[in-house]
């Protein structure tokens, strides 16, 4: 007959404090190989790819691997891929675009990378513009020089009132109050009669004082019933629309130094797709005709 | 430390002996069950119209949809899936309180396919007895032929079983077809070949290793365990000392290694309840087997719990099966699962086929027009969850005069395409001089409406005006 067993005993590593004994349960082989592969892995990986820094730069690594061309193999594919759709754009009309879906996709969402790149900074990211400071709401249903799509599209490939497009759009309000054409009454009478006609609080006396200055020194731009001009770029003076503010004090200040904004060509910086699905983008946002 | 002394040891193989009983019959369905569904459940087919894929169960991640039955969950409703996980969680905590780890013993797939890959072997290589000699032997002819069958085989089911697995994600018939003809994408060939190679190399070779080694699940069952919980166990105090079946004064263990032999992962239960016992039960079958032919009580080992040994010692009859399982914690484990289940459940049926979203655009938060108009721009995402096209009415619902258009539609009704989100535009316009023109915020309800009434969609929202008085 045995005795009773007793459980197996299990090793100790012949550790001891205070009678606390360590015991040595060994870990399995393979995963001390495992360990080893893993080194050897990470020696191999090191090699072949960018790792060690040095006194200048990194290590190259033998695959010459680089994340930056990477970037570049990533954005000639996409260039690869959409060279179809971006050849269909630039032959398509404009007018027609929206009848095409997925060329209407592609051009709104191009568009729109192209708008937060280049157009954002003056028109902000919204396409709001800057109330009162001249940089157009483009949300809008009022156009300087006219919201259909090709005049869009004109208006983005060659710019407003720059030197460096021949075709740019062009046109100057005269500075009536610095350059003396007008005096301060006159000037005073004009902004009363502005007021009165796109409906806002005046002095009906000054106003129609001011309807005689208007038709002498406006009319030629901003048009007989104030409608503006679109081939001047002329802006409508009767509506609640104002690019440089609508205030008393703001017309005054337009009418006695002019105003003068300028937009650059970008023709000079875009691809003509890029500017056809910029001015597609625009004319979506909801004030396009 | 002395010299001899290694921190590594080489595997000591495991060669478990063929037993009979109710534990391994049990096993046997859980393991036809448990594959049966793995192998057979991507093939299961689902009719849900033209529109959406027939397969009842799958994981849709190029269109991102899971398909399960009569459900369909979208990545937003990714809580269910959460929840699924959750419950799982608290199954396994449920299990493991109440009767230890019976998970790692019946049903891990770590254990089922170790196994069936054991199963392979003994038809291949033969009993316990036999594998020990082929192990032992030189190599030769009959050894090679031997371990190549069985590593043929054995690479077969793994490479069932990864193959089984990317017909989840895309659908089977299809996927086969073109995984025979060569033509199925890069990364199913490469999912199949990572499978079959994990499937053959811890089904065939790391076994009992990955559970003593590799998995955090038995560490964390020992907090989920406590005295109630029932486990395997040796009853010493009746099988020692260990002697001969007729020794006087002898225990009722004849120290026949049975439950040794059969053991999986390849330890004696007589030293007690351990970290390498994963509960599979099979020493069981094979001590009530020699208990029986020996003439003695059954279940010399057998489940049970640590209060029940202290009673059976003092010749006290233990605590029945239900008080051991019925405790505070594993009602508490029933209750948050069951909670939660049906919180899953009343969330699938209150889920509309129409789920609208309502951003307001807020740069800029209104536009002016010509005309004193003040027009407030909404994206509405609009998510069709129905196997159909379907046409929709909007019309904004406010106490003040508002009208709703919509960019690029005539009228107010727009077209979803089924199974698809729409993003659409939509513009609400308040006259000039209108009090929503004026008043800096008003209140403003869309309503999202079916035209033949099975679906309708209120969303509340703000109106931005000019803010002047």
């Amino acid at each position: 007959m045995k005795k009773p067993q007793k459980p197996r005993e299990v090793e100790t590593t012949g550790h001891e404090w205070d009678g606390i004994e360590e015991l040595n349960n060994p870990l399995p082989r393979w995963w001390l190989w495992t360990f080893y592969a893993t080194i050897v892995w990470g020696i191999g990986y090191s090699i072949a790819y960018p790792a060690w820094p040095m006194l200048t730069g990194a290590t190259q690594g033998l695959t010459g691997w680089t994340a930056r061309s990477e970037v570049a193999r990533d954005i000639a594919s996409f260039d690869a891929a959409n060279a179809e759709i971006k050849t269909r754009l630039i032959d398509a009309d404009l007018t027609q675009v929206a009848q095409q879906p997925d060329l209407m996709a592609f051009a709104e969402n191009a568009g729109a990378a192209v708008f937060r790149t280049n157009c954002a900074t003056c028109h902000g990211a919204g396409a709001a513009g800057v109330v009162d400071k001249g940089y157009p709401n483009l949300l809008d249903d009022d156009w300087l020089w006219g919201g259909d799509i090709e005049t869009i599209a004109a208006t983005v490939r060659h710019g407003i009132r720059n030197n460096d497009d021949p075709d740019a759009r062009y046109s100057e309000m005269p500075r009536f109050g610095v350059d003396e054409l007008l005096d301060q009454t006159q000037i005073d009478a004009v902004v009363e009669h502005v007021l009165a006609i796109s409906g806002q609080d005046h002095d009906a006396a000054l106003a129609a004082t001011g309807a005689t200055v208007f038709v002498e020194n406006c009319v030629a731009c901003h048009g007989q019933n104030a409608e503006g001009n679109r081939d001047l770029g002329a802006p409508r003076l009767s509506d609640a629309i104002w690019l440089y503010g609508g205030s008393r004090e703001a017309i005054a200040h337009s009418v006695t130094y002019a105003r003068f904004g300028v937009m650059p060509p970008w023709s000079k910086r875009l691809g003509e797709e890029e500017i056809r699905a910029v001015a597609l983008y625009v004319h979506s946002r909801g004030g396009g005709e | 430390m002395s010299d001899n002394t290694a921190l590594y040891a080489a595997r000591e193989p495991v060669f478990p002996r063929r037993v009979k009983g109710n534990f391994r019959t049990l096993k046997w369905w859980l393991m036809g069950v448990t594959l049966a569904i793995y192998y057979v459940t991507p093939w299961l087919r689902w009719d849900r119209g033209a529109n959406l894929p027939d397969q009842a169960v799958l994981v849709d991640l190029t269109t991102r949809r899971f398909f399960f039955f009569m459900i369909e969950i979208w990545p937003h409703e990714f809580y269910f899936v959460a929840g699924l996980l959750i419950m799982a969680g608290l199954g396994l905590f449920l299990f493991t309180s109440a009767l230890g780890r019976v998970w790692c013993g019946y049903a891990c797939p770590q254990t089922v396919w170790t196994d069936l890959f054991i199963l392979v072997e003994r038809w291949i290589e033969g009993d316990r007895n036999a594998r020990v000699r082929l192990h032992r032997q030189a190599w030769n002819g009959e050894k090679i032929a031997k371990r190549a069958v069985k590593w043929s085989v054995w690479l077969l089911i793994g490479l069932f079983t990864g193959g089984a697995w990317v017909f989840y994600f895309a659908d089977a018939p299809t996927l086969a077809a073109s995984l025979v003809q060569g033509t199925a994408p890069a990364v199913a060939y490469a999912t199949i070949g990572v499978l079959t190679a994990t499937t053959f190399l811890f089904g065939g070779f790391f076994r009992e290793q990955i559970c003593i080694y590799a998995c955090p699940w038995p560490r964390i069952q020992a907090a989920m365990m406590d005295e109630d919980t029932i486990t395997i166990g040796y009853r010493d105090w009746r099988g020692e000392p260990r002697g001969k079946v007729h020794d006087a004064g002898a225990g009722d263990c004849i120290d026949c290694m049975a439950c040794v032999n059969v053991c999986p992962m390849g330890i004696d239960i007589r030293d007690g309840q351990q970290m390498a016992c994963i509960t599979c039960g099979l020493c069981i079958d094979a001590c009530n087997d020699v208990m029986a032919k020996i003439d003695r009580p059954l279940n010399l080992i057998g489940y049970l719990a640590l209060t029940d040994e202290t009673e059976e010692r003092a010749a006290r009859p233990p605590k029945p099966l239900v008080r051991h399982i019925l405790r505070p914690r594993t009602l508490l484990y029933s209750t948050l699962w069951a909670g939660i289940g049906a919180a899953l459940i009343v969330a699938i049926f209150l889920r509309s086929d129409l789920e609208v979203d309502v951003s307001p655009v807020r740069n800029p938060t209104f536009v002016t027009l010509s005309d004193g108009t003040v027009r407030n721009a909404y994206d509405l995402r609009l998510r069709n969850k129905t196997g159909e096209d379907r046409a929709f009415q909007i019309t904004a619902r406010t106490d003040h005069p508002l009208r709703a258009t919509i960019e690029g539609n005539d009228g107010f009704f727009v077209m979803v395409p089924a199974d698809a989100t729409l993003t659409q535009r939509v513009y609400v316009e308040a006259p000039p001089g209108s009090p929503a023109a004026l008043a800096a915020q008003s209140e403003l309800r869309l309503w999202i409406e079916d035209p033949q009434g099975r679906d309708r969609v209120a969303k509340d929202t703000l109106f931005n005006g000019r803010g002047i008085e």
